[in-house]
């Protein structure tokens, strides 16, 4: 798995205000943007002919309870180009977890965004269709969050 | 059979009883559908000439619940499965059995969480449970042959419940 630092590099220069953090694990870096410039950012990622991120590996979001701001959503993207790979993440407080949805950039988020919804309870916003997608659709609550009981809301009486 | 016999009349019933029983068990057909890992087991007892179903009148798997009567739930049962699961048990013509193969299927197994029916019992009348985690096959195959007793002693309880 070939990682490209000059996606880090380029991002700086060119959205000097938004790339706040960045880090690396293992070999692997990421960087976090504000979600007011995640649209513009993952556009960006995507059209620059250097880094031609075309696809979208998987969307998914993380739960820092009780830490604020709370959540985490991450975008883990690939270039079917230069076979690199790229990690951005998003911030968003449990009073207004709300990002806007990248469908528009990456078709395939459609059910990654769903599903994130549906486990965690994130909304996307944008999203052509925001569904439960696993669980039934009568479902209360969002199970992946780690304030959500473990048998289920009817478990504690 | 809700026939009333006197005398004499009640040992021929009694036999003729029997022999229904004896029908009955002899050709079981299973409904054929899986619910995760134990299913798997559940194809090789029905499917492979080296457990060989087909010994005791059950080489028929119904992919139809109309012609089925016995229910293996072969399985863990999410909560979204079980309105599916319960439609089938209703299609299904009486009289009809029940086997809860497996840990998830009698109890819920190791997934004790949100979104699993912990034991179908709770919503259907069991007559075998098959403890294991996936049971062999022939594990299944006791498990069949104790519901067969059951029948044909008419003490098995999906049949019980309707008289
Ligand atoms: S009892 Fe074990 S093998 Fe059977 S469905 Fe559950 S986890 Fe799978």
């Amino acid at each position: 798995m070939s990682e490209e630092p000059k996606a880090v590099e380029k991002l700086q220069e060119k959205f000097p205000e938004a790339v706040k953090e960045v880090g690396e694990f293992r070999g692997q870096s990421w960087v976090v943007v504000p979600r007011e410039d995640l649209l513009k950012v993952c556009e960006f990622l995507r059209d620059d002919p250097d880094l031609n991120f075309d696809f979208l590996s998987f969307v998914c979001g993380v739960d820092y309870f009780p830490r604020e701001p709370r959540f985490e959503v991450v975008y883990q993207l690939y270039s079917t180009k230069t076979h690199s790979r790229f990690r951005l993440k998003t911030r968003v407080s449990s009073q207004d977890a709300t990002v806007p949805s990248v469908t528009s950039i990456w078709p395939t988020a459609d059910w990654h965004e769903r599903e994130t919804f549906d486990l965690m309870g994130i909304n996307f916003q944008g999203h052509p269709d925001l569904r439960r997608i696993l669980l039934p659709a009568d479902w209360v609550g969002h199970p992946l969050r780690k304030d959500y009981p473990l048998r289920g809301p009817e478990s504690i009486s | 059979m809700g026939v009333k016999g006197e005398g004499q009349g009640s040992v021929i019933l009694t036999q003729l009883e029997w022999l229904v029983n004896w029908g009955r068990k002899s050709s079981m057909w299973p409904l054929g559908f899986g619910l995760a890992c134990c299913a798997l087991e559940m194809i090789a007892t029905a499917g492979g000439s080296r457990f060989d179903i087909a010994r005791f009148g059950m080489e028929v798997f119904r992919p139809s619940p109309r012609q089925a009567d016995l229910m293996i739930v072969a399985g863990t049962v999410s909560k979204k499965m079980l309105p599916a699961v319960l439609r089938l048990y209703e299609q299904m013509a009486d009289p009809k059995w029940v086997i809860a193969m497996g840990a998830c299927a009698s109890t819920g197994g190791v997934f004790d969480t949100y979104a699993v029916v912990q034991g179908i019992d709770r919503y259907l009348p069991v007559d075998v449970y098959i403890p294991g985690c996936p049971p062999r096959p022939e594990a299944l195959l006791h498990g069949i042959l104790r519901l067969h007793d059951m029948v044909q002693k008419g003490i098995a309880r999906g049949a019980s419940l309707r008289g």
